[in-house]
C-alpha cells in the first residue's frame, strides 16, 4: 500500500506515546507482583515479567506481527513472508486508512503483545522453573496469543467480523492470560508455605502500590491509544471517550473496594485499593470505547464486586492463582466483554437498548478465548512438563529462587 | 535457667521450629526470639553474579534463635534444634548454652523460673 494520503502528525505523536505507556505497564506489572511475593523471590517474580520485553519483543520483530496482522488466511491466521522481520515495510508506508506509519502500528500492538503473557505469571510466581516459564510465553504468544488477535482485531479476522465487540483486548488480552494462568496453577499445584496451611506474606506492599500507580497511568495508551482500530485521525474523539472510561471505571472500581473491605474487616487496605482499580482497568478494556462514562463508573464499581468475591474463592477451591492473574484479569476481563455487549452505545447499541444479540455476540467471544487459550495452554504446559519440568524442586523453593536460579538476591540491607 | 543461643541455616528454621513446638508447647505456646544475621564460620560465603563477575560475599546469612529454658529443658532443647538443623553438611552452625542468673516478665514483675 503506497502512502496516497498524508501522514497525521497528532495522530502519529498520539500513537508513539501510547506505545510507550503500555510498555511502561510491564515493568509495572513487575512491581505489583514483585511487591507480593517472598523476599527471596522478588526478583525472580520481577523477571518473569521483565523476560517478557526480551522474549517477545524480538518474536513479534521476527514473526509475531506478520502471524497477528499478515494477510488473513480464510479468518484464523495472518500470513505473509514479506512481513517477516518487518523487512517488506518500509518506514514511510501508512498503515491502512490511519494515517500514521505502519511500524508505528506495529510497535503498538507489539508492546499488547509483551504484557500479555507477563500477566500470566501472576499465577505461577515462586514455584515455576524459569526456563521453562521463558519457554511457555515464547510457545503460548506465538499459537495462542498472535491467531487470537488476528480472529478479534485484524479486518478479516472472523471473530471481527461477526461483530464481537473487543475495545483494547478484554477478550484478547485479559481473557486468555487469565484462563492461561488459571489452567497452569492447577497444572502446577499450590505453593509450598500455601500447601502447608501458611499465607505468604508481601514482602513490600510499596512496590505493589508503585506498580499499580505505573499500570493505571500506562492503561491510558492501552486503552485510549487503542482508538486506533475504530477512528482516524486515531488521536481523536474516541481516544477522548476510552481515555474518560478508563478513568471513570478505575476510580470506581477502587472506591468500590474500599467499601466492601470497610463493611466486611472494618479496614481498608492499600492492597485493596490496588486490586479494585487493577480490576476497574480490566473490566473496562473491552469496553471502553463503547460505552458512556457513567456507564464505566458502574462497570467499575460491579467489577469490584465480581473480582472481591473472585479472589477469595481460591481459599475455597483450593488451587493457588498467587497473585490472582485468573481472579482480577479472568473473571474481570469476562465481566468487563459481557458487560460491553450490554452498555455499549456506539458503534452499536447494547442490551440495555434492546439489542440483546450484541450480548450474544460477547457470550461467543468469550466463549471461543476460554476455550481456545484454556485448551492451547493445556497442551503447551503437558508438553512442557514432560520435558523440562514445570516445577522446581521442593528444596529450591525453600532456599528462594532468586540465590538459585539467577544466582542474586533482590536485597542486601545488612550489607554496609 | 539456661539460655539456649543457636546460630543455624535460613532453610531449617522451620524444621527447628516445629521440633521445638513439640516439646516446649504445653497449651500456651512457648517463647522464641528470631534474628537474621550475618557472619561466617569455616565455610565461605555463597557465590552470587554481579555484573558478569562471581562475587563471593564475605559472610553469610543465617538465622539466630535464642529462648530461655528452666533447666529441666535444656537437653530436651538442644535435642530438638539439632533434630531440625543438622543436614551434615559444613555450616549447619552452632548451639550456646549459657547461665542465666535471672528472668523478669516485665507485664507482671514475676521472676525466676516462672517468668522464663
Amino acid at each position: 500500500m503506497e502512502p496516497t494520503q498524508a501522514i497525521d502528525p497528532g495522530s502519529t505523536a498520539w500513537m508513539l506515546a501510547s506505545s510507550a505507556m503500555v510498555l511502561l505497564m510491564v515493568p509495572g506489572l513487575a512491581l505489583f507482583y514483585g511487591g507480593m511475593v517472598h523476599r527471596k523471590n522478588v526478583l525472580t517474580t520481577m523477571m518473569m515479567s521483565f523476560v517478557a520485553m526480551a522474549i517477545i519483543g524480538v518474536q513479534w520483530v521476527a514473526f509475531g506481527y506478520m502471524l497477528s496482522f499478515g494477510t488473513s488466511l480464510g479468518g484464523f491466521l495472518g500470513w505473509d513472508p514479506a512481513l517477516l522481520g518487518l523487512s517488506g515495510i518500509p518506514h514511510t508506508r501508512l498503515y491502512g486508512d490511519k494515517m500514521i506509519p505502519e511500524l508505528v502500528f506495529v510497535m503498538f500492538q507489539g508492546k499488547f503483545a509483551i504484557i500479555t503473557p507477563a500477566l500470566i505469571s501472576g499465577a505461577v510466581a515462586e514455584r515455576m522453573k524459569f526456563k521453562t516459564y521463558v519457554a511457555f510465553i515464547l510457545i503460548w504468544s506465538t499459537v495462542v496469543y498472535c491467531p487470537l488477535a488476528h480472529w478479534v482485531w485484524a479486518a478479516d479476522g472472523w471473530l471481527y467480523k461477526l461483530g464481537v465487540l473487543d475495545f483494547a483486548g478484554g477478550t484478547v488480552v485479559h481473557i486468555s492470560a487469565g484462563v492461561s494462568a488459571l489452567v497452569l496453577a492447577v497444572m502446577l499445584g499450590p505453593r509450598r508455605d500455601v500447601a502447608r496451611g501458611h499465607t505468604v506474606l508481601p514482602n513490600n506492599l510499596v512496590l505493589t502500590l508503585t506498580g499499580a500507580g505505573l499500570l493505571w497511568f500506562g492503561w491510558f495508551g492501552f486503552n485510549a491509544g487503542s482508538a486506533v482500530a475504530v477512528e482516524h485521525p486515531v488521536a481523536g474523539s474516541v481516544a477522548g471517550l476510552a481515555f474518560t472510561t478508563t478513568q471513570s471505571a478505575a476510580a470506581a472500581a477502587g472506591l468500590m473496594w474500599m467499601v466492601i473491605e470497610r463493611w466486611r474487616h472494618g479496614k481498608v487496605t492499600s492492597l485493596g485499593l490496588a486490586s479494585g482499580l487493577i480490576a476497574g482497568l480490566v473490566a473496562v478494556t473491552p469496553a471502553a470505547g463503547h460505552i458512556k462514562p457513567a456507564s464505566a463508573l458502574l462497570l467499575g464499581a460491579l467489577a469490584a464486586v465480581v473480582c472481591y468475591f473472585a479472589v477469595q474463592l481460591k481459599a475455597k477451591l483450593g488451587y493457588d492463582d498467587s497473585l490472582d492473574a485468573w481472579g482480577v484479569h479472568g473473571v474481570g476481563g469476562i465481566f468487563g466483554a459481557l458487560m460491553t455487549g450490554v452498555l455499549c452505545f456506539t458503534p452499536v447499541a447494547g442490551a440495555l437498548s434492546g439489542n440483546f444479540g450484541q450480548l450474544g455476540l460477547q457470550a461467543i467471544g468469550v466463549g471461543v478465548a476460554i476455550v481456545f487459550a484454556g485448551a492451547g495452554t493445556f497442551l503447551i504446559a503437558s508438553v512442557l512438563k514432560a520435558t523440562w519440568g514445570l516445577r522446581v524442586e521442593e528444596t529450591e523453593e525453600r532456599d528462594g529462587l532468586d540465590v538459585i536460579i539467577h544466582g542474586e538476591r533482590g536485597y542486601h540491607f545488612d550489607q554496609t | 535457667m539456661k539460655m539456649i543461643t543457636a546460630i543455624i541455616r535460613p532453610e531449617q528454621l522451620e524444621a527447628v521450629e516445629e521440633a521445638l513446638r513439640e516439646i516446649l508447647d504445653e497449651g500456651d505456646n512457648f517463647r522464641l526470639t528470631v534474628d537474621t544475621v550475618e557472619g561466617h564460620g569455616r565455610q565461605e560465603g555463597e557465590v552470587e553474579l554481579f555484573r558478569g563477575k562471581l562475587v563471593r560475599v564475605r559472610r553469610v546469612q543465617r538465622s539466630r534463635i535464642t529462648l530461655a529454658v528452666n533447666d529441666a529443658y535444656l537437653e530436651k532443647s538442644i535435642a530438638a534444634i539439632l533434630k531440625g538443623a543438622q543436614t551434615g553438611e559444613v555450616g549447619d552452625g552452632k548451639i550456646f548454652v549459657t547461665a542465666l542468673e535471672e528472668c523478669v516478665r516485665i507485664r507482671t514483675g514475676e521472676r525466676g523460673g516462672q517468668a522464663v
